[in-house]
């Protein structure tokens, strides 16, 4: 390429319009496209940009979960001020240390064996499942993959810890919230967090590895595996 | 690290009669898939394994034994064991308070190569999703994940075993589980008592008093009888085995004509 040809090549890119000279032909026809069309592709792809924004923040996050309603309302508020032993009234601890969880249908029949109340709720409570025997079908917000073994003892007894760190005010609840499950997981909404993009304030907005990994490496509980210089994986898997 | 515990077996070979009680009873607790031929064992799954060893001679001088292989722990040198070095996924890893190589399901995609690496082939691939006969699901220990089709699996020393004696240790407000509390499934079906289960780090332990496990030679045992799997690969396992027959101790290595001694290789 001679050194006029050069001159010609760079004056074209800066937008002169010096004479055509065979290399920089290509260039000029381009150029007469840009002046046109830049502006609305410019749009188009902004318009494009924002409309995958809202598909993927908005959109998408709404279809990716069912909503569900609890088989039966609940008042975690009101049955509290009943019961002489706050949350372990009802979801105890057995002797070898595992824990109860969701009160099953025996433990609710000392107290509603008859209808109480005023409340529809109850009185459906006691209709359809203690009249007929039947175990009501809760849908539990903290449920874990079948991999997760979660020892709700060596937390409480042993660290110390409150029920509210992980699982929230639920206690001081009127009613219980509509549970929201993953279509494709198949998990419930608690366990990623109302946030979509996994931001959280609270210790309790989340159930995820990695809130209990971030206690755990705080708190130095186990950190002794060799690959990861963190956590065994046997501490919390099974 | 203080209380670190390093749980081992000791087999004692002479004890051992080969009726496959601990194998059967392996698949029971951990929810071991199984399919309706289950004979080619490239493609079966079991965690313990029981082999049969000979001497190689004719009759009258014929002997066999019978060798039962859970996976070996191996603790190599500072936790890297062979798969748990090769793993890409950190599927697998070695937990230094416990002594257990853990595999975690869901992590594995199912490459192998820790089947590759390792020497004693306790590692065993999922071809098929489980399939279980019909009710047979109702009878799977929920205290054991059921792995899918495309992952590795291996023996646990039913792990599940201890989470749930440190539950009950707790809640009794234990920190500590006493030797009885922590047992295999194995160990606790086989009928002549030839598996002892235990912490290889605490003296009173049964096993740490027959594996007299020495720590200057990375837990080379002390025992006389004792012998542990390709032990010249620095694999440092942590489980020993037991036989007064010299030709036994000597197929726990592949030894060469006239090397061996009156005693396992130092």
């Amino acid at each position: 390429m001679s050194t006029d040809e050069k001159v010609n090549e760079v004056s074209a890119d800066t937008g002169d319009q010096d004479p055509i000279t065979p290399s920089s032909g290509n260039d000029a026809t381009s150029q007469a496209d840009e002046d046109g069309a830049t502006g609305p592709i410019i749009l188009f792809f902004i318009v494009g940009l924002i409309a995958s924004l809202i598909v993927g923040w908005v959109i998408f996050p709404q279809l990716l979960y069912s909503q569900k309603r609890q088989p039966v309302g609940f008042n975690h508020a009101l049955h509290n001020e009943e019961v002489d032993n706050e949350c372990e009234s009802c979801h105890f601890f057995r002797e070898d240390g595992t824990y109860s969880g969701v009160p099953k249908l025996a433990q609710c029949i000392e107290c509603h064996e008859e209808v109480q109340g005023e409340d529809p709720e109850e009185a459906k409570f006691v209709n359809e499942y203690v009249a007929k025997g039947r175990e009501v079908p809760w849908l539990i917000y903290s449920r874990q993959p079948d991999n997760v073994f979660f020892s709700h003892v060596a937390h409480v007894k042993t660290a110390q810890m409150e029920c509210v760190t992980c699982h929230g005010n639920i206690g001081e609840s009127e009613s219980l919230k509509v549970y929201e499950e993953n279509r494709i997981s198949g998990y419930s909404r608690d366990i990623w967090g109302k946030n979509i993009a996994g931001f959280k304030r609270n210790s309790w907005d989340r159930m995820k590895m990695d809130d209990c990994s971030e206690c755990h490496v705080k708190e130095n509980i186990n950190q002794n595996s060799v690959q990861t210089l963190k956590g065994g994986c046997f501490v919390c898997h099974k | 690290m203080e209380n670190a515990k390093k749980f081992g077996m000791v087999i004692d070979l002479d004890k051992c009669t080969g009726c496959g009680a601990c194998m059967v009873a392996c698949m029971a607790e951990n929810n071991i898939p199984f399919r309706a031929d289950n004979t080619d064992k490239m493609l079966s799954i079991s965690w313990m394994h029981v082999y049969k060893l000979n001497n190689r001679k004719l009759f009258p001088d014929y002997e066999e034994c019978y060798l039962p292989r859970p996976c070996q722990h191996c603790e190599g040198h500072g936790g890297h064991s062979p798969c748990v070095s090769v793993c890409p996924a950190t599927a697998t890893d070695y937990d230094m308070d416990t002594g257990i190589v853990s595999q975690i399901y869901p992590r594995c995609f199912g490459c192998r190569y820790c089947m590759a690496a390792c020497p004693y082939h306790v590692r065993q691939f999922n071809w098929w999703d489980p399939l279980w006969p019909d009710g047979m699901e109702k009878m799977l220990n929920p205290s054991v994940s059921v792995r899918m089709r495309g992952v590795v699996e291996k023996c646990s020393f039913c792990i599940q075993r201890y989470q749930q004696a440190k539950d009950r240790a707790y809640m009794e407000g234990r920190r500590e589980i006493a030797e009885d509390e922590y047992q295999t499934a194995c160990t606790q079906a086989c009928p002549a008592g030839a598996i002892v289960f235990g912490d290889l780090n605490n003296p009173e332990h049964a096993v740490h008093q027959l594996a007299q496990p020495d720590p200057a030679r990375h837990g080379h045992s002390k025992n006389p009888r004792a012998f542990r799997l390709l032990e010249r690969l620095g694999t440092n396992t942590k489980i020993y085995y037991l036989s007064s027959r010299e030709w036994v101790r000597k197929a726990g290595d592949n030894y060469l004509e006239g090397e061996f001694k009156s005693k396992a290789h130092s």
